[in-house]
């Protein structure tokens, strides 16, 4: 057990953060995504270059607003992006990072999840800007509560932030709190979502 | 970056390191193993250790020793004084048998008093929040024309942790004695920093803790006004003369009485050349750091507090910088709570949630010394300036 607050590779890449980009003028990006809420505490940049014939990242910068997990996190993904196909860099999840950085608690997995979906952005970014629209991915929000039409993403941010029951989500988005018929599809997301972000690999 | 053998504690609102008299009476007092409730020889040499303890620190605020009760800490303290509002005997008298009594507490105050607030909110008992400035002020004017005839009890704590600032007591304990309303005062972060008696001013309950005054950790005490309605929130044996039951923390008891001690020899000195301190600290970030906010009151504030938001810089990451460099300090940022919420202090003063998320606390105590605010500003620098590097955005919140 290390005396650090988290892991000691969440220690190195706090401490030596990869791939911060420091002079914006001087780069050219293929593609941009920007994720988060400076009103929640997170703002994250992720820029993408791009090798247009193989498909494949060559090179991932990113900022952020946001504490040492998230610098961490967003760290180890530029590492873990750059040399991937467009493809395989937009399946990282949030899991994976976390696995690669030896576990994060959880009331830390909310901070992991804005640089894949920063890099998801800037993925589409790029495709939206070479014009390859069939290719943009970017998912739809589906309303499930319709009475107060709260989202899946709504729900899925809930459970990243703590919400474990179906209590917790109503109290975090009200979700289910007008005609309550939406129970049925909230707890399975719930469950689905639980099991994403949080299931012990 | 590399971490730093140099440390430097900047921490003291949260807890400080035990004076070494203060140790030395306590090894010495650790032969004293008796229960202070036996009649036998072993017990009254505890008995006489904790009301030795019992008269100093009764003396060190204007008190006779039978108003102060000894409790496990400055939370159950203020958690004693709320419960009297709850207690279905209501034994202590007239003040809390109205129907659905009210109290009147700020938005400022420590968790253990807002958390024990809610839970009587949900028990039917009706609890109004005073707003405060900017600064963390409390304006006893508005305090005034809230108190209704309901009202039971106002409590308001003395000295805010996070940001420091000190509130008007006495106008507002007068304003209660004149409205015929119960006064308590959260005054943790005040006993022992900031002169504070009570024959000049009439708290009712007044709830402080050892561990803030280089005492142990595990003890505090409640002042009980004599007269003022009182029902012990721990029920039990007759420790306490029956207001508060368990076995006394002898060891704790006897610390804390040497720690108050103490502070009536160090407190005024101390206070001195702390502001001087603070003075330097503000000053070496103004010089050497942009863009950047003091929380708290400029003047009516502990004079070992500083607390600063730094705009484009999140306090967590700040914080664990710090560390690396052996500075240890505290941040309102959400990030470091466990929750998702940054401090409330801060949100009260009406500042944006952005800033609170760059605040760090500063908190020094009497080790502290020039050199480590000089090392201290040197670090900060460097660690803003690396953390702005990093960052995504501005304290506007705008994109870079």
């Amino acid at each position: 057990m290390s005396d650090w607050l988290y892991s000691d590779k969440v220690k190195g890449h706090f401490m030596s953060p990869k791939n911060i980009l420091l002079d914006e003028k001087s780069f050219k990006e293929d593609g941009k995504g920007v994720i988060g809420n400076i009103k929640c505490g997170d703002e994250m940049i992720v820029y993408i270059k791009v090798d247009r014939k193989k498909g494949v990242l060559t090179d991932v910068k990113w900022k952020t607003f946001g504490c040492a997990s998230a610098i961490a996190s967003t760290s180890i993904l530029s590492e873990m992006a750059k040399g991937k196909t467009l493809d395989a860099a937009y399946n990282i999840t949030s899991k994976d990072i976390a696995r690669e950085l030896g576990g994060l608690p959880d009331h830390k997995i909310h901070c992991s999840v804005l640089g894949d979906k920063a890099l998801r952005a800037a993925i589409d970014d790029y495709y939206t800007r070479n014009g390859m629209f069939d290719k943009v991915r970017k998912e739809q929000a589906h309303v499930i509560c319709q009475c107060l039409g709260i989202t899946d993403h709504e729900i899925e941010d809930a459970v990243l932030e703590g919400a474990r029951t179906y209590l917790d989500i109503q109290e975090k988005t009200k979700a289910g709190t007008v005609c309550g018929k939406c129970k049925e599809k909230t707890l399975k997301l719930l469950e689905e979502y639980t099991e994403k972000h949080f299931k012990k690999v | 970056m590399k971490s730093a053998k140099r440390k430097v504690y900047l921490d003291h609102n949260a807890t400080t390191p035990l004076h070494p008299e203060v140790q030395k009476t306590m090894r010495l007092a650790m032969k004293n193993f008796g229960n202070p409730s036996s009649l036998h020889a072993f017990g009254r040499a505890a008995r006489t250790k904790v009301e030795g303890a019992r008269e100093t620190i009764a003396e060190f605020i204007g008190a006779s020793p039978e108003e102060i009760v000894f409790v496990g800490s400055g939370s159950e303290a203020n958690n004693t004084v709320f419960n009297l509002l709850s207690c279905a005997s209501r034994c202590g008298g007239t003040a809390f048998c109205k129907v659905t009594p009210e109290i009147i507490t700020t938005r400022i105050e420590h968790p253990c008093v807002l958390e024990t607030a809610a839970c009587l909110e949900e028990k039917g008992i009706i609890v109004k929040y005073l707003d405060v400035d900017k600064d963390g002020k409390v304006d006893p004017g508005k305090l005034e024309s809230m108190i209704g005839e309901k009202t039971v009890l106002v409590s308001v704590m003395t000295a805010n942790n996070e940001i420091g600032t000190i509130q008007d007591v006495a106008a507002i304990a007068a304003i209660c004695r004149r409205k015929n309303c119960l006064f308590h005062s959260d005054a943790v972060q005040a006993v022992g920093k900031i002169p504070l008696d009570v024959r000049r001013i009439p708290f009712d309950y007044l709830s402080f803790s050892a561990h803030k005054i280089y005492g142990p950790k595990g003890v505090g005490a409640l002042y009980v006004r004599k007269g003022a309605p009182f029902c012990s929130f721990i029920h039990g044996g007759h420790q306490e003369k029956g207001r508060r039951a368990g076995t006394e923390n002898t060891l704790g008891i006897i610390g804390f009485g040497r720690a108050v001690e103490l502070r009536a020899i160090e407190m005024a000195d101390e206070a001195r050349r702390l502001l001087g301190l603070k003075e330097r600290l503000k000053a070496g970030i103004v010089k050497n750091i942009p863009d950047i906010i003091f929380n708290g009151h400029p003047t009516d504030a502990l004079s070992g507090t500083v607390n600063v938001s730094f705009g484009g810089a999140e306090g967590e990451a700040i914080l664990l910088y710090l560390d690396l460099q052996g500075i240890a300090v505290s941040t309102g940022s959400a990030c470091a709570s466990g929750s998702l919420d940054p401090s409330h202090v801060l949100i009260a003063c009406g500042m944006p949630a952005p800033q609170a998320h760059g605040s760090i606390r500063i908190s020094m105590g009497r080790d502290t010394t020039k050199d480590d605010i000089d090392y201290v500003v040197r670090q900060l620098t460097e660690v803003i300036r690396r953390v702005r590097s990093i960052s995504a955005v501005t304290n506007t919140g705008v994109e870079k």
